[in-house]
């Protein structure tokens, strides 16, 4: 309790406060808006949160990350088109249902499946906290080197159907995180006796390369569109009591988005994918999926927003990041020499809950602010794409450059822009490269200091928890080689091409 | 139901065309990076495996070559796709907005963030084919409205431009620390 009420002074400043209100509103705005989402605000704003208190640019972050889907559900929902990727499956129950004249009943019900998968997944963490106390001091290097190998393999497998694609992409990460001069025994590692290799890859200029100016040059060479006009009427509490009827597949739905997002390199696709699943199969009118249901959209909705509160879980208890975004975030703890893991919930749990109570207001401020201003929204959101590509390019600038006023990091970020802007129009993943550059780094570290204590091979995975965590990366390598052997048995047809039959690869 | 079944392969990725060229430009580059191993890091004597400076860019290196080579695999033996030039043609093209980018960065610490980043908005807005009044005055006030946010309120370290020496000394301090 004493903890609690410590969390509650901690976010009581006014500029964590105020941070809170931009990040969540301004997650909202740029969440609506096709072609940006949460990870290109993110990447830009990141150098900016360095000169705040950590816990200030914290919930600035995470006021974007939690609220951008939110804001992704209103043009999926009304003209077919999702704001942020992990909105693509709102489309498809969303948009029949506006079709059908149900726009305002679709998005009155996203909004409070949003809700409630968010609050559901606080809820949970803040009930999990002790648990996490406990468990997080047993987490020596050997376990933190596995779970940070299990996300490498997890993000690797997600990605089916480009297996090797993510495997490619995973490594190019290890390696980008190699170059430069080594700190342990001083030797230089891909460096081609350039001196501007020496210092190797700053993270955030490859992150804004590969996410913010990627998505500007894409924006500013591509045919120009605007999102089409469109307006809802009437009160947007209707939904609240629509979802009291499809509570379990709600509360199901958030579980499994708390679930996955507790496992690093799974995410908010996963979590959808099989929380849908579930609802389509437990439904009493499975043929309505994809054409218009409730359920679906609940299911859809409610288990995207669960996702952001869990995904902190690894970050916070282990300091191991489980995607694009929440690797961006762990530099704020880095500049501000915040170590995430362990320690942190054993000597800092009221910053712990602070960020937990940050997580349940950002909620309300996004539902309620949603309640009065999704008109006003669907305004905003019809600027046109290479106007946005301008205005991305403008900001990309105050990123990189405000880091260490270098003009080689512009270049090498506007080099990972051209080499994300690839990726991006072939539909190849480019969060296997942040996770390779994060992960591989501390997986090096890891293992150097796990094996002085490691005698034997079986020493490795000899404590209870480095058991748990080597079974499953066993069980998920049998489980990969198990679908992979049942698909080929299926014979499946061959693969349709075009962007018709496309599910993004992108994050953010 | 059919929407469900399509539901299930949207979980798949699928290629699209450039993706040969990427594949073989990838494994080149990845057989260059182990051509290089050698030379580019170093195997430390009275050290243990796991502390040696070169086995993790090994790791990645080796990774590399093996996942690139049968994602190049599958590209080959995949049907092929039209639109190949066309597409390495679009890649090239982004080309011409990293050096305006490049040219921005470069002029901000002659000319200063604010002036800078006006002309680089209105540039950029009348290059993406914008020209009516409405646009560029839209362009230029979002270019103040991020130069005064990030400079002068939120102070992001960004070196104040040379030009600004030149100014009245009634505004060059004011100049030389918010603008």
């Amino acid at each position: 309790m004493d903890t609690l009420l410590s969390g509650f002074q901690i976010l009581a400043q006014w500029e964590v406060l105020m941070a809170l209100a931009i990040g969540s509103i301004g997650g909202v705005i740029i969440g609506a808006l096709p072609g940006v989402g949460p990870a290109v605000a993110i990447a830009i704003l990141l150098p900016a949160t360095f000169a705040f208190e950590p816990i200030v640019g914290l919930t600035l972050l995470l006021g974007i990350y939690g609220s951008s889907m939110y804001g992704g559900a209103i043009p999926a929902i009304l003209i077919n088109t999702p704001g942020t990727p992990v909105n693509a499956l709102t489309t498809y129950d969303g948009y029949p249902m506006t079709r059908r004249k149900e726009g305002h009943r679709a998005l009155s019900l996203a909004y409070t499946a949003s809700f409630f998968g968010g609050i559901f997944s606080v809820i949970c963490l803040i009930l999990l906290s002790p648990l996490l106390a406990v468990i997080a001091p047993h987490f020596g290097s050997r376990e933190i080197f596995l779970a940070a190998f299990m996300g490498i393999l997890l993000v690797v497998v997600a990605h089916r159907g480009q297996t090797f694609a993510a495997g490619m992409l995973a490594c190019f990460g290890i390696f980008l995180n190699t170059v430069g001069l080594e700190p342990v025994k001083y030797t230089k590692r891909f460096t081609f006796d350039q001196s501007w290799l020496s210092s190797g890859f700053d993270l955030i200029v490859v992150v804004l390369g590969l996410f913010a100016l990627s998505q500007a040059f894409l924006l500013l060479i591509e045919k120009d569109h605007a999102p089409g006009d469109a307006h809802v009427q009437g009160s947007m509490l209707a939904g609240m009591k629509e979802l009291l009827g499809i509570k379990r597949i709600a509360t199901v739905s958030s579980s499994l988005g708390v679930l996955m997002g507790m496992i690093p390199g799974v995410g908010e696709f996963t979590a959808q994918f099989l929380s849908y699943t579930y609802a389509q199969k437990t439904s009493k009118n499975p043929d309505a999926f994809g054409d218009g249901s409730p359920e679906g959209l609940v299911a859809s909705e409610a288990a995207n927003n669960a996702v952001p509160g869990a995904a902190m879980i690894p970050l916070l208890a282990l300091g191991i990041p489980g995607e694009a975004l929440t690797a961006m975030m762990l530099s704020v703890f880095y500049v501000h020499n915040v170590i995430p893991g362990p320690q942190l919930f054993e000597t800092q749990l009221d910053f712990v809950m602070a960020l937990y109570l940050a997580l349940i207001l950002l909620n309300v401020i996004v539902l309620v602010f949603l309640l009065f201003s999704t008109n006003l929204l669907l305004k905003i959101i019809q600027i046109p794409t290479r106007f946005l590509g301008m205005m991305i390019l403008t900001l990309s600038f105050i990123g990189v450059y405000s880091l260490r006023n270098s003009i080689t990091d512009c270049a090498i970020a506007a080099g990972f822009g051209v080499f994300g802007l690839i990726l991006k129009r072939l539909n190849l993943p480019i969060v296997p490269i942040i996770l390779g550059m994060v992960l591989g780094g501390i997986m090096e570290v890891k293992l150097r200091a796990a094996m002085a204590a490691v005698k034997t091979p079986i020493d490795f995975i000899s404590r209870p928890i480095a058991a748990v965590i080597f079974v499953m990366i066993i069980g998920i390598l049998v489980l990969h080689v198990r679908t992979l052997i049942r698909e080929q048995k299926a014979k499946q047809k061959p693969e349709p091409v075009g962007p018709n039959y496309e599910h993004s690869s992108q994050q953010g | 139901m059919t929407r469900i079944k399509y539901f299930q392969e949207l979980f798949q990725r699928y290629r699209r065309p450039g993706d040969l060229v990427f594949a073989v430009v990838f494994l080149l580059f990845a057989l260059f990076l182990l051509s290089q191993l050698g030379e580019q890091t170093k195997w430390v004597k009275r050290t243990k495996w796991f502390g040696q400076p070169s086995l993790w860019p090994s790791i990645a290196v080796w990774g590399m070559v093996i996942f690139g080579a049968f994602h190049l695999l599958g590209s080959i033996v995949s049907p092929r796709i039209y639109g190949r030039l066309k597409e390495v043609v679009f890649w090239l093209r982004s080309l011409e907005y990293v050096l305006y980018f490049l040219a921005y960065v470069a002029i901000v610490p002659l000319c200063g963030y604010l002036p800078s980043t006006i002309l680089f908005a209105l540039f950029l807005t009348l290059r993406a084919g914008f020209r009516r009044p409405l646009h560029l005055t839209l362009a230029a006030l979002f270019a103040v409205c991020v130069a005064l946010i990030f400079r002068g309120f939120l102070q992001v370290k960004i070196p104040a431009g040379e030009i600004y020496q030149y100014l009245p000394e009634a505004i060059r301090a004011f100049a030389l620390t918010y603008l």
